[in-house]
C-alpha cells in the first residue's frame, strides 16, 4: 500500500509543480545574490544569507530557513490535509476500505507517504542550494557561528542533520493535518485548517505575553537547527524541539487512529 | 451455507431509524435482488455489510465470519468485491493503472504477471480492454460503471455486492451487465445487487428482498412478487359489440368502460372482473356465440409497479411471502 501511495504521488501534476517550486526557491536566492553588487547588511534577509558568498554550502541553509516558516508548512498542510479527505471526496476511500485495506493500516501508510514527500521537498531544497550555491561561490570548509571552521564532510553532515530536524518538525504538523483530514470530506478545508494551525502557532510564538506557552508550540523550535552550526553543537534547543515534535506526532496520531477507526464512512 | 447474513441489524442516525431490525440471508450462488425506493436504507445496509458504517446494534456475517468495522486486510471482506453507489477512481490515472493500484493496495505483493493477467481478464469481461489505457477522467458514465464492476471482480470474490450497477448504462449496456451477473451467478459467485428498477430485478434475480423504511417487507422468488389482480383480460376483435354483450351478463363488470367505448368497431382489450360463480370460459363462450372473435383470455397480473408500491407503502397489510427471518 505504501508503494501504491508513492506510485500515485509521482503520477500527479501537483507533485511535480511543488518539486519545481522547491527547486526554484534556493535557485532564485543565489541568482539574486549573484546579480546584486551590494552584499546584504547584517540582520537583513533570511538567516545565513550574508554567508552564502563566503561558502556555497550556506545556500542550502538559507533555502531551508526561507521555506521553513511558510512554504514547507503550506506543502505539508496540502499533502496531509488531502491524504484522507481527498480520497473521501473522490469517493475512493470507501473502495480502499472495502478491498479491504485496514483503517489503521491506511492511516499509517498515508502518514508515511506524506512524511516521505515532505522529506523529498526538504532534500530538494538542500541539494539544490548546495548545487547552485556551490556553482556560484564554491564549496569549502564551513565557518561556524562560533568562529571555528568545519571541514566539508562534517559540514555537509550537519546540513543533512538540519534538514532531518525540519522534516521531524513537519512530521508533527502532518499528524495534525491527518486528524483534520479524517474529520472532513473536503481536502482544501483540511489543508486550510492545517496551515492555519501552523500560522496561528507562529503568531502566538511572536507574542511575548504568551511566553508561557511558547515551548509547546510546534513552530517555536523550528529554527533551532542553526545550533548545529555552532562549535561545539548546542543541543539544548534541538533536544527540546525533538521532544515537542515527538509529542505532537504521538498525541495527534493516536487521536486520529481512535476517531478514524470508529468513524462511519458515508462519503 | 449463507454467504451474507445480517442479524437484527439496526442503524440509527440520531432519532431516525435507517435500518430496522433487518434479518437477511443470502445463500451461496444466489443472485439476490435488493429492491427498495430511494431512502429505504439499501445503501446504508450495504455500507454496514462492507464495514464502512457501524451498526447501532446487530451484526453482519460474510461466509459465517463477522465483519468487524475496523476491517483487517485478512478479514472476510477479502472474499467480497463491491460497487458502492457511484464508482469512484483516481481520475488522473488510466483505468488499467487504477485497477492495478487497487489490486496492490490490499493484498500482499503477489506475482505481477498474474496480477496483470487478471486485470486483462476483468477488463475483457466488462468489454473495456481497448479503453484500459485511457485516463479515467475521459471515461463516460457507462464506462466508469463497467470499470467499477471490473474492480469488484478483482481477486475472484465469492460475493459480489453491487449497488445499482446498471445506473447510467444504455439499454444494451444494461443487458450486458445483467448477462454478466447471471453468468457469474451460474458459475457459483454469489451476487447481491441493489436496484430501484423493478423489471431489472424481476428478469435477473433468483430471489428478491424488498426494503421499505429500513425493514424487509418481502423476501422470495420474483415470480411471487406480483399477485393475480383478480381481473381477466379478453382480447377481442370488436370492442363495442363485446362490451354490449358483457354488460348484459350477470356477475360481470367491465373495468375502464370509457376507454373501450372510444374504440368502437376496433379490436380492444377488456379488463373484466368476474363474480365467483362466473368462469372466464363461460364468458368466452357467450362472446364467441355473439359473433365476437376472442384472440386471448388471460388472468391479469398486478402491475409490477403496483406490487412494489403496495409493498413499500403499506408493509404491514401485505400478505405476500412474509420473510422467514
Amino acid at each position: 500500500m505504501y508503494r501504491v501511495e508513492i506510485a500515485k504521488a509521482v503520477r500527479r501534476w501537483r507533485t511535480w509543480i511543488m518539486a519545481t517550486a522547491f527547486v526554484a526557491i534556493p535557485t532564485l536566492i543565489v541568482v539574486a545574490l549573484v546579480l546584486t553588487s551590494e552584499p546584504p547588511e547584517p540582520g537583513e534577509g533570511p538567516p545565513f544569507l550574508r554567508l552564502v558568498e563566503i561558502n556555497g554550502v550556506f545556500a542550502s541553509l538559507v533555502g531551508l530557513s526561507v521555506v521553513q516558516p511558510f512554504f514547507l508548512p503550506l506543502a505539508t498542510g496540502l499533502l496531509a490535509g488531502d491524504a484522507i479527505a481527498g480520497e473521501s471526496s473522490a469517493g475512493t476511500l470507501r473502495y480502499l476500505l472495502v478491498r479491504p485495506v485496514g483503517r489503521l493500516h491506511l492511516l499509517a501508510v498515508k502518514y508515511a507517504s506524506v512524511v516521505t514527500q515532505v522529506f523529498a521537498a526538504v532534500a530538494i531544497v538542500a541539494l539544490t542550494g548546495l548545487a547552485v550555491g556551490g556553482l556560484a561561490y564554491g564549496i569549502g570548509p564551513l565557518p561556524t557561528l562560533s568562529g571555528t571552521t568545519l571541514a566539508v564532510g562534517p559540514a555537509l553532515l550537519r546540513v543533512a542533520g538540519a534538514g532531518l530536524y525540519l522534516v521531524l518538525g513537519m512530521a508533527g504538523l502532518v499528524a495534525v493535518g491527518l486528524l483534520f483530514s479524517t474529520l472532513t470530506d473536503s481536502g482544501p478545508g483540511a489543508t486550510a485548517a492545517t496551515v492555519g494551525v501552523y500560522i496561528v502557532m507562529e503568531v502566538l510564538d511572536a507574542l511575548p505575553a504568551l511566553r508561557i506557552i511558547h515551548p509547546y508550540l510546534l513552530s517555536h523550535h523550528a529554527l533551532a537547527f542553526a545550533d548545529l552550526f555552532r562549535s561545539p553543537i548546542a543541543l539544548d534547543g534541538i533536544t527540546r524541539g525533538v521532544i515537542v515534535d515527538a509529542g505532537y506526532i504521538l498525541v495527534f496520531l493516536a487521536l486520529t487512529a481512535v476517531l478514524f477507526s470508529r468513524k462511519d464512512v458515508t462519503s | 451455507m449463507s454467504v451474507l447474513a445480517t442479524r437484527n441489524l439496526t442503524k440509527h442516525y440520531g432519532d431516525q431509524v435507517v435500518v430496522d431490525d433487518l434479518n437477511l440471508i443470502v445463500e451461496r450462488g444466489e443472485l439476490y435482488g435488493f429492491l427498495g425506493p430511494n431512502g429505504a436504507g439499501k445503501s446504508t445496509t450495504i455500507r454496514i455489510a462492507l464495514g464502512l458504517v457501524f451498526p447501532t446494534s446487530g451484526s453482519v456475517e460474510v461466509c459465517d465470519v463477522p465483519v468487524f468495522t475496523t476491517v483487517r486486510s485478512d478479514g472476510p471482506l477479502r472474499l467480497v468485491g463491491a460497487v458502492v453507489e457511484e464508482p469512484a477512481f483516481w481520475d488522473y490515472l488510466s483505468g488499467r493503472r487504477n485497477l492495478e493500484l487497487f489490486a496492490r493496495a490490499a493484498g500482499p505483493p503477489d506475482d505481477r504477471t498474474a496480477r496483470l493477467a487478471q486485470i486483462d481478464e476483468v477488463l475483457k469481461m466488462v468489454d473495456l480492454e481497448d479503453a484500459g489505457r485511457k485516463h479515467v477522467k475521459a471515461y463516460s458514465h457507462g464506462m466508469r460503471q463497467r470499470l467499477g464492476i471490473a474492480r469488484a471482480l478483482l481477486g475472484a470474490p465469492e460475493l459480489l455486492v453491487l449497488d445499482e450497477p446498471t445506473n447510467g448504462l444504455d439499454p444494451q449496456g444494461m443487458r450486458e451487465v445483467r448477462r454478466l451477473l447471471r453468468r457469474l451467478a451460474d458459475d457459483g459467485v454469489t451476487v447481491f445487487v441493489s436496484s430501484h428498477l423493478l423489471s431489472e430485478v424481476e428478469t435477473m434475480c433468483d430471489r428478491v428482498g424488498v426494503l421499505s423504511s429500513g425493514r424487509l417487507v418481502a423476501d422470495g422468488p420474483p415470480s411471487g412478487l406480483r399477485k393475480a389482480s383478480g381481473s381477466v383480460v379478453f382480447e377481442v376483435d370488436d370492442g363495442a359489440v363485446a362490451l354490449g354483450i358483457l354488460r348484459s351478463l350477470e356477475g360481470v363488470v367491465v373495468e375502464d368502460e370509457a376507454a373501450v367505448e372510444a374504440s368502437t368497431g376496433a379490436p380492444a382489450r377488456l379488463r373484466v372482473r368476474l363474480a365467483k360463480e362466473v368462469s372466464a370460459a363461460q364468458v368466452n363462450a357467450v362472446l364467441v356465440g355473439g359473433g365476437v372473435g376472442v384472440g386471448a383470455v388471460r388472468p391479469e397480473q398486478e402491475r409490477l409497479e403496483d406490487a412494489f408500491l403496495s409493498l413499500t407503502e403499506e408493509p404491514d397489510s401485505h400478505e405476500w411471502a412474509p420473510h422467514a427471518g
